[in-house]
This record gives structure tokens, sequence and C-alpha cells, in this order.
């Protein structure tokens, strides 16, 4: 127990320090968590840590990134990807396997060896790409989906490799194999389907064939089918806990299916996330299962960083680096030449070419495995696992350069893009009951994209019903509000019923993300007082607009014309309005209204000015209707008839004047 | 028979000395139809197509109003611009007011001698009202010669309203029977209670 909070401690130190620094310093997450596990190595060498165990528990962390991945991929979308995601993805994979088998062959290793080691190389780094991309913004790009395309297919790619590899066994290092197997069954794991349990083990190739295509198409039906029912079912027992156990009950479940029937895990978590994008409770699946993706792919990349041997690398430090450079120039040699077929372009061509030069954990992954089955030796693996470690540690660097050299260079050719950043733009409403309902069909219905939370899961598959897009989730929690793009969000209309949870949320977004406009409804009076003090301007109280059209139906049918009615309301609306913001200043959410001395004070003012209206001797909001369209009074046109025929008897003077000549200049005469 | 609709406009209703009585008294006569526009549009939410189907209903449209500066209240000046739309009241196909008459009943608290080029307000009243002319020419529509009533603020105490009020309805009545003369006017342009070209004897 002490060992296992003493580990965490450690982990969790490393990151908390070194990843704000890094970030600080322009370096990307990756970096500061690759950072730390290489401070950390020392220790964790010092306490006879497993960390490549460790390691293949963190792997984990990327199945959870393809799950979030999937999630913002409608099928539509991944569909339309296809020929990329075969060409583009086929081509980097056998291309760069055959180059490095060639080079590794040119370098007098044997063939088999060499086949091997073009496999291990070929495969990019998921989680480092993922993660920088994810982090910067350019998953969107051309560049960055590219890149994910060349990174899914490999994920695919991994699964025959693995059932390949053991035929390229040599005999005398079958020995060896044989005791990795019985000593250390982590590797075995790691190796996926040759792990203890396997419902295809045996199984002749069809059968296998069979199984598989069922359980892809098991993940799918659940997905589609039975997540709205469950959802549904722990809604009722109202816990956060229990939402997200349930989301990562999935991935787990989807993971452990996918390696009893030999396929990828991120495979299936990703394709179970594409089934799960246009559902309404998307948006909380991703906040649930995100902060365990960030703490598991961070626990990831400190092994990463605590795996590299020291001794091996500063013993051979020419040769490794040598190797690691070698292998990143021809790995982004060949994805250069794919963007020029692919026609990527600009800074999306470079950002694609320095991206994928990696190798990834799926070398890891490789590795252990060539070495259980006897493919190749353990001092060569040893040394490849330090390049694929490098090359990793180098990837952030290649990141940095792209910032700082290619994209200014490409800066203004890129102004093109904003219009999608502009679509990005959207509303998002929280609460759709009948007041955010409305406030829904009316922006939809002018255009606006906008994006729907709600906490009450038969509310939404009614809306669902009528082909309104709403999702299911908290709208006061800050992840659930990341997870809806409040990021780049122009808006957000608060409509929730909770008033403290209102407030709270208009607290939290204006100090968190001051770009954002806020709408709000307020419950009442005080309600109104405790969102202005929170920061919110525009804020709309719920019942204040129906009572004013009350007041004047029954002003109207009391016999008053509609409208003198219109403008008695008006004006009683100006004034009351005004009364609220004067009261807000004085207003303090901590003392109770009615011991609030000049709280007090003004309300009775308040009241005491309306009751002079209702005489009819005030000059407070009567006086605005009573002074409209009111005529001078005639003693005014009497005085200003007298003014005029006294102007125009002086004209007369005056013309009389000039008839004589007496006035004319000089200069006329 | 014509039929006859009037359009009635004064916000400031209440304040009214003589808008308020004529319009109580147009309300009682019989076979016509009589709208209050502020009373039907307190938010300025106009009916296109309702005004557009009362105007083809209908072969005499009057406009009662006070002037404000110059001009109609501002209702007047919004009904114009949502209900005479192009292809219907003027333009291609616009013909749906041809031949229709347009009257204006107004009130002006100047003095008749102060809408002289030698008086305060400088031009005659019908140079203030080419707009509305113009506007009746455009529609096809006949403009007739407005029924005023000048110094409408003293009216009261010169015991004008009554007999004003009572020209209203028999002008209104004689264009209902298809007994008034729209051609007759007097000097400055207007008709006025004391001399209304109604054929028949009055």
């Amino acid at each position: 127990m002490t060992d296992i909070l003493l580990l965490a401690f450690l982990f969790l130190v490393a990151g908390v320090i070194a990843v704000p620094i890094a970030s600080r310093l322009g370096l990307g997450s990756v970096l500061g968590y690759l950072l730390a596990g290489i401070a950390l190595s020392p220790i964790l060498t010092q306490l006879e840590v497993d960390v490549v165990a460790i390691q293949h528990f963190a792997e984990f962390g990327v199945v959870m990134m393809l799950f979030l991945v999937g999630l913002e991929l409608e099928p539509k979308l991944l569909w339309e990807m296809r020929a990329r995601l075969l060409g583009l993805g086929g081509l980097q994979v056998t291309v760069t396997m055959a180059l490095i088998m060639a080079v590794a062959m040119l370098f007098g290793q044997p063939w088999s060896y060499a086949l091997a080691i073009g496999m291990i190389f070929a495969l990019s780094s998921t989680a480092i790409v993922l993660q920088t991309l994810t982090e910067k913004g350019l998953m969107k790009s051309d560049g960055g989906r590219a890149s994910f395309q060349v990174l899914l297919f490999e994920d695919i790619a991994v699964i025959p490799m693995l059932a390949f590899l053991p035929l390229l066994a040599v005999p005398e290092l079958a020995d060896i194999a044989q005791y990795f197997n019985s000593v250390d069954p982590s590797s075995e794991a790691a190796g996926g389907d040759d792990g203890g349990m396997s419902l295809v083990e045996g199984l002749p190739g069809w059968q296998r064939a069979i199984v598989t295509v069922g359980a892809i198409a098991f993940v799918v039906v659940v997905g589609s089918v039975l997540t709205r029912p469950l959802f549904r079912f722990i809604a009722i027992a109202r816990l956060r806990e229990l939402f997200v156990a349930v989301a990562l009950l999935g991935v787990v479940g989807i993971a452990l299916l996918m390696m009893l029937v030999g396929l990828s895990p991120a495979l299936g978590t990703f394709l179970a996330g594409v089934v799960l994008a246009n559902s309404e409770y998307r948006h909380e699946l991703e906040s649930n299962v995100d902060p365990f993706k960030g703490l598991l792919l961070g626990l990831f990349f400190i092994t990463v960083g605590a795996a590299i041997n020291f001794n091996l690398l500063f013993n051979n430090l020419g040769q490794i680096v040598g190797l690691t450079l070698g292998m990143m120039a021809i790995k982004a040699g060949v994805v250069y030449v794919l963007s020029l077929i692919f026609s990527i372009r600009g800074a999306d061509r470079w950002l694609f070419t320095l991206g994928l030069a990696q190798a990834g954990e799926f070398g890891f992954v490789l590795l252990s495995f060539t070495v259980a089955n006897g493919v190749l030796p353990e001092p060569l693996a040893d040394r490849l696992l330090l390049v694929v470690a490098l090359s990793m540690l180098l990837t952030p660097a290649l990141f940095i350069v792209f910032d700082k050299l290619v994209a200014p260079r490409f800066a203004t050719a890129q102004t093109r893009d904003a219009d999608e950043i502009d679509e990005k733009g959207s509303v998002i409403i929280a609460g759709h009951g009948r007041f955010g309902g409305v406030v829904n069909r009316i922006l939809s219905s002018a255009g606006f994209k906008t994006v729907v939370l709600d906490y009450q899961s038969e509310q939404l598959e009614r809306l669902r019903a009528f082909g309104i897009k709403v999702f299911f989730g908290d709208a006061t929690r800050p992840d659930m509000l990341h997870a809806a793009g409040i990021d780049e969000a122009s808006m957000l209309v608060i409509t929730i019923d909770d008033k403290d949870q209102a407030t709270e949320l208009v607290h939290y977004v204006h100090s968190n993300h001051p770009h954002v406009y806020i709408v709000v409804r307020a419950i009442d009076r005080h309600h109104v007082y405790d969102l202005w003090a929170a920061g919110a301007r525009d804020i709309i109280r719920e019942n204040f607009d129906s009572s004013v059209r009350a007041g004047r139906s029954a002003l109207e049918a009391l016999g008053m014309h509609p409208f003198d009615a219109e403008l008695q309301t008006r004006a009683f609306v100006a004034h009351d309005q005004k009364q609220m913001r004067d009261m807000a200043d004085v207003y303090d959410p901590d003392i109770p209204a009615h011991e609030n001395e000049e709280y007090v004070q003004r309300t009775k003012a308040f009241i005491d000015s309306y009751a002079d209206v209702m005489r009819g001797n005030s000059q407070a909001f009567g006086a605005r209707i009573d002074r409209a369209w009111s005529p001078p009074t005639l003693a005014d046109v009497v005085a200003e008839e007298k003014e005029d025929a006294e102007c125009r008897q002086e004209d007369a003077a005056a013309a009389d004047r000039s008839a004589t000549g007496f006035d004319e200049s000089p200069e006329t005469a | 028979m014509a039929r006859v609709l009037i359009y009635y406009a004064h916000p400031g209703h209440k304040h009214s000395h003589v808008n308020r009585v004529m319009a109580r008294a147009a309300r009682e006569v019989e076979g016509i139809t009589f709208i209050d526009l502020y009373e039907e549009y307190p938010r300025f939410g106009i009916d296109c197509d309702r005004e557009q189907q009362r105007l083809r209903d209908h072969d005499v449209i009057v406009f009662q109003f006070p002037m404000f500066w110059y001009s109609t209240p501002s209702l007047i000046k919004e009904w114009e611009d949502i209900v005479l739309e192009h292809g219907f009241a003027y333009g291609a196909g616009g013909d749906k007011l041809d031949g229709k008459r347009m009257l204006l009943a107004i009130t002006a608290a100047g003095s008749a001698d102060a809408y002289t080029v030698d008086g305060y307000q400088h031009f005659p009243i019908r140079t203030f009202l080419t707009p509305l002319e113009q506007t009746a020419r455009l529609c096809n529509m006949i403009f007739a010669p407005p029924y005023v009533l000048y110094g409408s603020l003293r009216a009261p105490d010169e015991g004008v309203v009554e007999p004003h009020v009572d020209g209203y309805v028999r002008l209104i009545e004689a264009i209902r029977d298809d007994r008034y003369d729209y051609e007759t006017a007097g000097a400055d342009g207007t008709v006025s209670f004391d001399a209304l070209p109604i054929r028949g004897g009055n």
C-alpha cells in the first residue's frame, strides 16, 4: 500500500512540477512529462520499480485517447476519409518498413531482423502526436487530419504485425524466449493476443474471422442501442461518479473484448467512440474519460523518460544518436513524399512531416514481443528501445521547430482558414426547459449553431425525437463546459433552474472565459443582484416580461386605450429597471436584505415614489408618459403668435424704410 | 354607395380636444369602417396582409390625424412603409389602388394665417402635405382636397369643435352616399366645415 502511494506521489510530484514549467517555456506538456521521467529515473532505479510494467498499464491512456478522438468523429466523416486513411496510412507503413529494412540489411543485419526493425520503426507515436496536436489546436488542420489518418492506420496495422512476427523467430533465440515467457508475464500481457485469455486461440481461420466481425458488430450495436437505456437507468441515481464509472466501464469493457478476440483495443474504443459521436451523451462521456486519459498519458510519457537506460546510451552515444537521426530522417522523408502525392500544402506539409518522424509506443510493444518470441536478440532490442525512446524525446523539439520556424513563414497564407474558426464560435445553452428551449429555437431558426446541455434524460429523448440536438450533461461542471466547446464558444445562455448554480456558473465563466458573452435567466430580484455581483450584465428576469404583459392586458381590458396601456407599461419597465440598477449597488449578498440599512431605505423611497405615481403627482414615471405627444398650452400658442405678429410689424416697418430709400446702403446706391 | 375606410392615428389620444371627439363621432357613422391605428397596433407590428385586404375592400381611404412636425404621426408612416408594397400599390402589377380616393382629415395648431408665405409656418399647408399627395398619385389614387381645422388649440375656446366634428360626420356620410364633390376646394386648396362641397343640400 505504501509502495503504491509512494509511487503515485513521486509521479504526481514530477508531473505537477515539470509540466507547468515546460508549458511556460513553450515546450508543451509532453516534453515536460518526458523530462520529469528522466529526472525521476535514478529514484525509480533505487526503488527497483518495474518501469516497463507501469508503462504497459499507462498505455491504456492511448486507448482512451482514441475513444475520445472517435467521439469527435462522426461516422460520416470517417467514411469520407477512407481513401486517405488507406492510401496515406498504407503507403506510410509499407514504404517506411521497406526502406528501414533495406537500410538495416545494408548494415549487415539478417533479413528477419531487418524486417522486424522495419515494423518497429514504421509505427509513430499516437500518444505524443495526438496529444500535442490537440494541445496546439491543430487537429482540424489538414496536416493534423493527415497525421491522424496515418496514426489510425498504424493502430490497425499493429494487429497483423503481432500475428506475423512470431513467424520470424530464429531457432537459437527460442530458448531464451521460453525463459522469458516463464518469468515475465508482463511482456505477455503487452503482446495482446498471446495473453492468458483468448476467445480465438485454436480456432480455425474462418471461425476466427466470424468471432472478430461479431465482436466489432457487438461494439457497434451496444454503442448505438444500449447507451441510452443504460444512461437513463443510472440517471435515476443522480450520482456524478456513476456516470464516470459507466464511461470507464465502457472503455475498459470494449478494450477487454477486443483483446480477447485479438484486435487492437485502441481500434475498438475508437469505433465505439465513432458510434457514440452522434449521441446526446457524447459530451458527458468526453468530460468523464478526459481526465483519466490525461493522467494515464502523462504517466506513460513519464515512464518513457524514466525507461531510458543512460548507461547504455552514453556508452554507445554516437551509434544510438546516429541510428535515431537516421531513422527519423527516413520516416520524415517518406511522409514528405507522401504529402507531395496527396497534395498536402504549406505549413500543413511540414506539420505532417515533422510530426510523424518518431517511432512510438507500439515500438515498445513490438520490441518486448519480438524478444519474447525470439525474433530479435536482447542486446539489439535494448539499443532499439533507446532509439525509439530518444526519437520520442526529440519529437516535442520538432514541434517547437515547426512553431518557431515553419508556422510563421506560412502565417499569411493561412488567413484563409479564418472562416473555419468563425464557424466554431457557437452558442452554448445551459438548460433546455421551457425557457432555454425558446432561446434555442430562436437562435437555431436564425441559423446560429447551438450546443444545448441538459441534465434530464427523459426530456432529452423527447427533444431528440423532434430532431433537436441536445446533449446530456451538467453545465455547471467546468470539464463539461470544456467538452461542449466553451473555449471556442462566443456566448453562453444560462437557463438552469438552480439559482446558486447559475450564479456560480456566471462567476466561473466570467472569470475564466472572459471572451464568452453571458445571457442569464434570473429567478427573482435578489438573484438579479447576485448575478450582477458575479459579473453578468445581460440578466433576464424569468417572469418579468410575462407579468408586464399580463398587467398591460389587464389595463386594456379595463378600458384603457391599448397604446396608452403600452406607454404605461413601458414607463413602468423603465422605472423598475432603473430602480433595480440603483438597488444592485447597495445589495450585499452576505447581508440579508432586511438587515441591510441602505437597501431598506432605498426600497422605502421607491415605494413612496410609487404611491406618488398612483396619486398622479409624481415626476418619476408618470411624467414620462404625460410628456409624450402633449401639445403646447393655449398660452404658449398665444405668446408665440404675439411674437410672430411683432416680428411681422418690424418687418413691415423695415420694408417701409427701405421703400423710402432710408436704409439703402451706399454700395447699391 | 362608396365604401369608406377611416384610419385614425393619434398617439396622444387622451390629450386631444378635437381629434378624439371626431373619432368618437366617426365611429358611430353607419356603413363605414373606422380603424384606430394606435389601438390596433400599439407596438407597431402592422399586419401587412390584413391592411392590404382592407384597402382592396374600400373605395375611399380617409386618414384622420393631427399634424406633427409638418407630417403624420409616426405610425402612419410605418403603415405606409409596410402596406404600400411594390407590386401591390405601385410598380409592376401594383394596380390594386387604381382609381381609389385618398382624403386627409387633419388638425393643425397654427392658424390659417400662419400657413402662408408671410406666416410663421412660411408655407401653405398643402405644401407640407405634398408627400402624401404624391404617394396617392404614385399609387394611381385620386387625392382629394384635405378637410382641415386650423388653430386647433383655440378650437374649444372659440366654440368650433362641435361644428368641425359635425362637418366631419356630414362629409363622411356624403362620401358614403356619393353626394360629395371632390373637385371643389377653398382658396388654400382645403375644405372646412363652413364650406363643405356637398351636393343636394347639406
